[in-house]
């Protein structure tokens, strides 16, 4: 697992320095960390990567994870689903899964820290024990509630109000709640498998494994096969543009093997691109992060024309690798692509067409933007961030209602 | 008036916190306005200048971004980006400022206000800033000036931005402590740069310059 020298080779001292001034503040409590599955998922990936560092800051940092069977799991998807504004059908039943499951872990769960640090709704419930045991509470909602089934909403709200404080990833997703309410947006993981440097040799055997021609502009598109993504409106940009640009495209993801309509939208694209031998359809399996990583490192533009979109890492992840973003404007991609600087914000692909083409002309401005970018991601979007973040949180706990705050 | 206490160089660490108040239109930002604590005033005005150091936005505050690029009102965003950050001691006379030139328009408005788009609403946050030493003291003005070329850009936003507007000092800090040490001269020529027309580096550039300038007679 990295250490924090291994980021400080990255980051630069100064970053580490803040977080060492920072822990130290933070003085002898500890953070228990739950949620609700050890491995798979953006969750249980960043506290994998998190609890070392904050032990090796000092501060006594754990990780637990709830218990649940299938029926539980099958519910706590539902209400993601409707936490992201999908209409599910919720049943009374299903809300009692819910509470039994909270009931269990409630007997089994042994809750140590001073600041119990919950992620996600799934152990939202256990702050009924707040009442017996006291202790800080933090509820850090890591998804997109901007617009929420209310229904669902309504069921977890009760609890979230018991919190201390609760962390959102986007001012959008801020809820009217009579807590306080943080911003803090998520991050990637530079020393990840997704974000690492590449050898120039890996990234060309990818490329060739693919059947792409690294002496000919790449256009690539990482993300799963739905239709928020919007694949088809960028085989459409692809089109208007290769009539001056000579380009290959990349539409690369995964997530079609399970999911019904995942697997009719990769139809789609396959057929949209079957006359075309300069657009790749890569359906990737789990565990391809490496390979990821190289195309993107292979690639000259980066595109992420989603019509709706969370936070969208997927964009940091490229403007890290000097990558210029066209992204569509929604969402967390309005902070990461500024807009002229970093990559451009588009809403047709027309848009998309002609910032493409823009780039494609203008290897200087590529460059440019590709160097802002990085310079963006370093500032704002890495892990050491991230850590530093839930470090303050920890002390602002005493301090919510103060704007300024003397620690010394 | 001369003292012989050194210069002790603080920074600040902040985190943003959400109210969970939108607006959609110029009338809801007017009202919010009104009624939103001045940490959300502060942090809107304010934010953009330890956002991104590579890079100066057209607009450093969010309110004249908002309004050009959502309502689409660009005369108004314009007028909004001119409001003269310097010329206040407190955010209690900023957001007076901000409010006047909403209203003035507002009130030379005819029919229904204009809308941004779904997902484009102004969704007010707050800053809260931790304060603390930096461990760098600067007893002499040579050891100043050589300390500050050293410190984070934090450090210089804390004594230039957030002591003025915020704890409502009367100058920035380090126009106090040259005052205070009989460097007069020095202080008024700080106090005048204008801190909201240059990025940090820029302005640290300029305070290093003028110092130096100053002790070289």
């Amino acid at each position: 697992m990295p250490t924090l020298q291994d980021y400080q080779e990255i980051v630069g001292p100064e970053v580490i320095d803040e977080m060492k001034v920072v822990a130290a503040r933070v003085g002898s409590r500890s953070l228990q960390n739950i949620n609700s599955t050890p491995v798979g998922g953006g969750v249980a990936e960043i506290l994998t990567r998190f609890i070392p560092l904050l032990r090796e800051l000092g501060i006594d940092a754990t990780w637990d994870v709830i218990k649940g069977n299938q029926a539980f799991f099958n519910v706590t998807k539902a209400f993601h689903n409707a936490l992201h504004g999908k209409q599910e059908e919720i049943s009374e039943e299903m809300l009692e899964v819910f509470r039994e499951t909270t009931e269990a872990n409630l007997r089994e769960m042994n809750l140590t820290g001073d600041v119990i640090l919950v992620h996600d709704p799934q152990p939202a419930g256990l702050i009924a024990k707040k009442k017996e045991i006291g202790r800080q509470w933090i509820w850090r909602c890591h998804i997109d509630i901007s617009s929420p089934d209310r229904r669902v909403w309504n069921f977890l709200r009760p609890w979230v109000e018991q919190y201390d404080a609760s962390i959102f990833s986007m001012p959008d997703f801020a809820q009217e709640l009579s807590i306080p309410q943080y911003l803090v947006a998520p991050s990637i993981d530079p020393l990840s498998d997704k974000n690492k440097e590449l050898e120039q040799g890996y990234i060309d055997s990818v490329l060739e494994k693919y059947h792409l021609d690294p002496g000919r502009p790449i256009v690539t598109q990482i993300s799963r096969f739905d239709r928020l993504k919007d694949p088809l409106g960028v085989i459409a940009a692809y089109r208007m543009v290769r009539r001056r640009h000579d380009c290959q495209l990349v539409l690369a993801g995964g997530g079609a093997t399970d999911d019904p309509e995942g697997a009719e939208v990769l139809r789609e694209v396959q057929q949209a691109a079957a006359d075309d031998p300069d657009i790749r359809v890569l359906e990737l399996p789990p565990f391809s992060d490496l390979e990821i990583n190289a195309l993107v490192r292979g690639s000259t533009v980066i595109m992420q024309k989603s019509i709706k979109e969370g936070f969208g890492l997927t964009v940091s992840e490229a403007l890290w690798k000097r990558k210029p973003v066209i992204g569509g404007a929604v969402g967390g991609i309005r902070i990461q692509v500024i807009n002229g600087v970093t990559g451009y914000l588009v809403h047709s692909p027309e848009g998309a067409a002609n910032r493409l083409s823009r780039l494609l002309g203008d290897r200087a401005l590529r460059k440019a933007m590709g160097e802002n970018g990085y310079l963006h991601v370093k500032q704002n979007f890495l892990l050491t961030r991230h850590v530093k973040d839930y470090m303050l949180l920890m002390i602002a706990l005493d301090h919510t209602q103060e704007d300024i705050v003397h620690l010394d | 008036m001369s003292s012989n206490e050194p210069f002790v160089f603080y920074t600040e660490r902040r985190l943003v916190a959400l109210t969970g108040t939108k607006a959609k239109n110029l009338r809801e930002l007017t009202e919010s306005l009104r009624t939103v604590p001045g940490s959300c005033v502060f942090y809107h005005t304010h934010h953009q200048y330890v956002s991104h150091h590579f890079e100066r936005p057209v607009f450093y505050n969010d309110f004249a971004t908002w309004v050009s690029e959502a309502l689409q009102e660009r005369r108004l965003g314009e007028e909004l980006a001119a409001i003269d950050l310097l010329s206040f001691t407190s955010v209690r006379q900023l957001r007076e400022a901000i409010l006047a030139v909403l209203e003035r328009y507002l009130a030379g408005k005819q029919g229904p206000p204009r809308e941004c788009p779904p997902g484009e609403e102004f969704h007010f946050a707050r800053s809260q800033s931790f304060i603390m030493r930096t461990g760098v003291v600067a007893g002499s003005l040579e050891d100043f000036v050589d300390k500050l070329s050293h410190v984070s850009n934090l450090s210089l936003f804390y004594h230039f931005f957030e002591a003025r507007l915020r704890l409502e000092r009367p100058t920035n800090d380090f126009s106090q402590w040259l005052a205070d040490q009989g460097h007069e001269r020095l202080a008024k020529a700080i106090d005048r740069l204008d801190p909201y027309a240059m990025t940090l580096d820029e302005l640290r550039d300029e305070i290093v310059r003028l110092t130096r300038n100053y002790a070289r007679g």
